[in-house]
């Protein structure tokens, strides 16, 4: 047996330092920042132009910076909610699915109702959004508990049946008859649109809903008994079953409140920025949530960075396909390397390289 | 005069600010049967390891016959001789014991089951090449362990407690195979922190306290008490055992029990009844693997029978074999399990959190919400009764040391109040000192009028604080015996099944 030329290897810190975890995020974008910056001058664009289109402009103009808080909100409100299932384990990676039954949820009382008025109205459709997502994920969860069925499996396949069932809706019932034969709902009308928040801006009502949101789950998780034993169980299965609590519940809890989340803020997007139920009415956004809710280590506080943060690089990417004409997939790029960096960012936190050059015995 | 085969100079490993081994100086000669002697924790694990290559030193060498030698990995360490027995075996279960050899030793089956053979006739190390490993019991699977070794033809070999997982006549086994490899010419470095066996069959005994070499010795001029005096630094403590008091009512009640597991290697359990009563200590000996795990899920509630079972656990005169173990513990009942890290105890969470793991119905949790201040307060209470060595509250449980983190875990459960209790192992791996802090909590309990279940490996200790004894043999119980009435000899017949009705003869029929 010959030696290896090299040999590297993880070894586990004693501790994790506290001020380490919170500059991995910043290391990572300044690496990513450093590789796409090579990557744009191979491909001969300028890249000072391009990090002004996507990192300075979001932030510069107020309608531009509008259009980010309007983004971060879906991505805030179903990372918080898939966070809580990630740290017990439960993995719900359908919040793809749970988001358009809580648009169709909320559709229904415009589809239904057109005429209807009144202040109630929006607040219903969030509500009942809401209980949509959390529709949806009972499916998961009864079979998790039932059959022990991998939730992941199923709440991913669950996600391509919500796109069926909203295309059906689309081209059939639900169907505009006055929309030129388009797959999309009527216009909702006047009150069943969430108020704006900021005049002149499309921000609206649901940007607080998503912080309160954040706000109450930081509580679950850091303060009350039952989010304590959701953590149990995430890091440690065999001392939940010891202390008594119930595996079940926990599944259950995880996977409603997550599709909760997701039904509110698919709720919050036909009756925000859409104001109609449409195809394309999620945009990946309980995928990129799932990238969201790990850049912020599963931590309450820290989502509401890399929701404000992936919101941003969306829409500077926008910018910069238009300004800087960068293609699409150079955007996605940065981001997935961004990820990537991140993941390798906080692996060093935890572990330290040791590199171990050849030795020989000497017998 | 020869160089001695092994010779450590100023050997030092260092975890962080934690001195695991520092200056040990050790000679081993050809030869000879050598002893590690020091309480768990005192250093010798992280040794062994550095000789066979686990771990690199920070400071000394190793000389191998007087030559430096430097291992960087345990295949290094085989090629110049050194063979090693964890604890913890490491045989697939599924393949058979030729298999399991051949896939770290190379040549032909049909060569190597001949070589198991001869091996297993020159050292008394029987074992049938062509049998598959989890038919074996756990004496024949050390033996396979050792034959692997011996395979690499070593001059030295270390075993790492290789008596702990064994009965009394296995271990008498192991101490004629150790003499015969000392007669062939292998040297053994034997790690234990049992004195009695150390005194039985080594030439030589070096002591190891807090990380260091306290003295060196030959153990057959010492008795045991000054032997543990050298390890502990200080005398024994003794233990007082108030005999018997009269047992009253009946708390946990077993009744004709059968279990049959989905895991085709887990023991079946068939017709097992025992009771405690309140003011006793009862115990269940045996080596590991007869149906003890099972019956510990059994009885903590982690596993559940069917409702028309559930007559079969009985715990203050209720029927609770089909409740979880929430329920039971609202009962009274408390539980101390065998696996502490992982278990009985989150690793990654502060001790103040493991405390609300079992401790949140004394009012640590007040409307759904943890009170931070009572939950400090009961781990500080904790941490102080039971003398656990640790920074304080927000330590992380896996930072703790397997003792200490054991007298938190049962603190936390004696705190609880319990009318029954259940203690799975209660001092594995623990040293002496805090072993016998334990024992002596335990027989307290006993003395207030609380019903104990204990579950060991360990006689000795079964012996010191048990009022009754019943041995668990392949999924079946002994006859009840009286620790006034039997001996260590009685006990350990019936662990290996040369007497009585626990599991006799139905061994073959099971395999």
């Amino acid at each position: 047996m010959t030696p290896m030329p090299f040999r590297l290897r993880l070894i586990r810190r004693d501790g994790a330092s506290r001020r380490a975890a919170l500059l991995a995020p910043l290391a990572a974008l300044l690496a990513a920042g450093l590789v796409n910056f090579l990557l744009y001058i191979a491909m001969g664009k300028d890249p000072a132009a391009v990090f002004y289109a996507m990192l300075v402009e979001p932030f510069v103009s107020w309608s531009s910076f509008s259009e980010v808080l309007l983004k971060m909100t879906p991505l805030l409100l179903i990372a918080e909610g898939l966070a809580v299932g990630f740290r017990a384990k439960v993995i719900n990676i359908g919040a793809e699915g749970q988001f358009i039954l809580g648009a169709i949820f909320a559709a229904s009382i415009p589809v239904w109702f057109p005429q209807a008025t009144g202040g109630w109205i929006w607040p219903l459709m969030l509500l009942l959004g809401g209980m949509g997502g959390a529709l949806w994920a009972t499916v998961p969860a009864f079979w998790r508990v039932r059959l022990n069925a991998s939730e992941i499996l199923v709440t991913l396949m669950m996600s391509l049946i919500a796109a069926q069932l909203l295309n059906y809706l689309l081209v059939g019932p639900w169907k505009d008859p006055m929309g030129f034969n388009f797959p999309q709902s009527v216009m909702f009308q006047n009150d069943a649109i969430l108020p704006t928040l900021i005049p002149g801006t499309r921000v609206n009502v649901a940007l607080i809903l998503a912080f309160v949101w954040a706000g109450l789950i930081y509580l679950y998780m850091q303060k009350s008994f039952q989010g304590y034993q959701l953590l149990v169980g995430g890091l440690a299965p065999h001392a939940t079953a010891y202390a008594g609590f119930s595996e079940g519940r926990a599944v259950w809890l995880s996977l409603l409140i997550g599709g909760f989340a997701a039904g509110l803020a698919g709720a919050a997007e036909v009756a925000g920025p859409l104001g109609q139920l449409q195809r394309s009415v999620s945009s990946g956004y309980g995928y990129t949530a799932i990238i969201v809710a790990y850049l912020g280590g599963l931590h309450p506080i820290g989502i509401i960075f890399s929701s404000l943060l992936i919101a941003a690089l969306n829409i500077g990417g926008d910018n910069a396909m238009v300004s800087a004409d960068l293609p699409k997939a150079a955007v996605e790029v940065f981001q997935g390397s961004l990820l990537v960096f991140y993941l390798a960012a906080i692996t060093l936190v935890r572990f330290r390289i040791r590199w171990r050059p050849p030795q020989e015995v000497r017998a | 005069m020869p160089a001695p085969l092994l010779t450590l100079r100023g050997l030092g490993k260092s975890y962080g600010s934690v001195r695991a081994n520092h200056a040990i100086d050790l000679e081993v000669a050809e030869g000879s049967i050598h002893a590690i002697l020091g309480e768990n924790g005192a250093g010798k694990s992280t040794l062994m390891k550095l000789i066979y290559g686990v771990e690199s030193p920070d400071a000394g060498e190793i000389l191998w016959r007087g030559a430096p030698l430097r291992v960087t990995s345990p295949a290094e360490a085989r090629r110049a001789g050194i063979g090693m027995v964890f604890q913890h075996f490491s045989l697939f279960e599924t393949l058979t014991v030729v298999e399991n050899i051949s896939l770290v030793v190379p040549g032909a089956k049909a060569d190597l089951a001949g070589r198991i053979r001869t091996l297993g006739q020159t050292f008394g190390l029987d074992v049938d090449p062509q049998a598959y490993v989890h038919a074996l019991s756990v004496g024949e699977r050390q033996r396979v362990e050792i034959i692997r070794c011996l395979m690499t033809d070593p001059r030295l070999l270390i075993l790492d407690e290789p008596t702990s997982v064994l009965p009394p006549q296995s271990v008498e086994r192991l101490f004629q195979t150790l003499q015969r490899l000392k007669e062939g010419g292998v040297s053994i470095l034997f790690i234990s922190h049992k004195l009695d066996e150390v005194r039985a069959i080594c030439d030589r005994a070096t002591i190891l306290r807090a990380g260091t070499v306290v003295d060196n010795v030959d153990p057959r001029g010492h008795d045991a008490h000054a032997l543990a005096r050298m390890m502990i630094g200080h005398a024994m403590p003794e233990m007082a055992h108030a005999r018997s008091l009269t047992p009253g009512e009946v708390l946990l009640q077993v009744d004709r029990l059968n279990h049959r597991p989905d895991d085709p290697f887990a023991m079946a359990l068939a017709d097992m009844s025992f009771d405690v009563r309140a003011g006793e200590v009862l115990g269940l000996a045996g080596v590991s693997g007869n149906g003890q795990a099972e019956l510990t899920r059994l009885i903590s509630g982690e596993w559940t029978l069917p409702r028309a079972d559930a007559g079969r656990v009985q715990m203050m005169g209720r029927p609770v074999g089909d409740r979880g173990a929430a329920d039971r513990r609202e009962l009274g009942f408390a539980f101390v399990p065998e696996e502490r890290l992982g278990r009985g105890a989150v690793p990654d969470m502060s001790l103040a959190d493991n405390s609300l793991l079992t401790a949140h119905r004394l009012g640590l949790v007040r409307k759904g919400l943890i009170d931070r201040t009572r939950e400090a307060a009961f781990t500080r209470r904790c941490i102080e009764d039971f003398d656990v060595r640790t920074p304080g509250p927000e330590a992380e449980a896996g930072a703790l040391s397997g003792g200490n983190l054991q007298k938190f875990i049962v603190g936390r459960e004696l705190m609880l109040g319990p009318r029954l209790l259940f203690v799975a192992q209660p001092t594995w791996g623990v040293d002496i000192g805090a072993a016998t802090a334990i024992r002596r909590r335990l027989v307290e309990l006993r003395n207030q009028g609380c019903a104990i279940l204990v579950i060991s490996e360990e006689i000795e200790e079964l012996f010191e604080i048990c009022d009754r004894v019943m041995v668990i043999r392949e999924g079946r119980l002994s006859p009840s015996l009286r620790i006034a009435e039997t001996d260590v000899q009685e006990v350990g017949r019936y662990m290996v099944g040369t007497r009585g009705d626990a599991g006799e003869g139905d061994g073959a029929a099971r395999a």
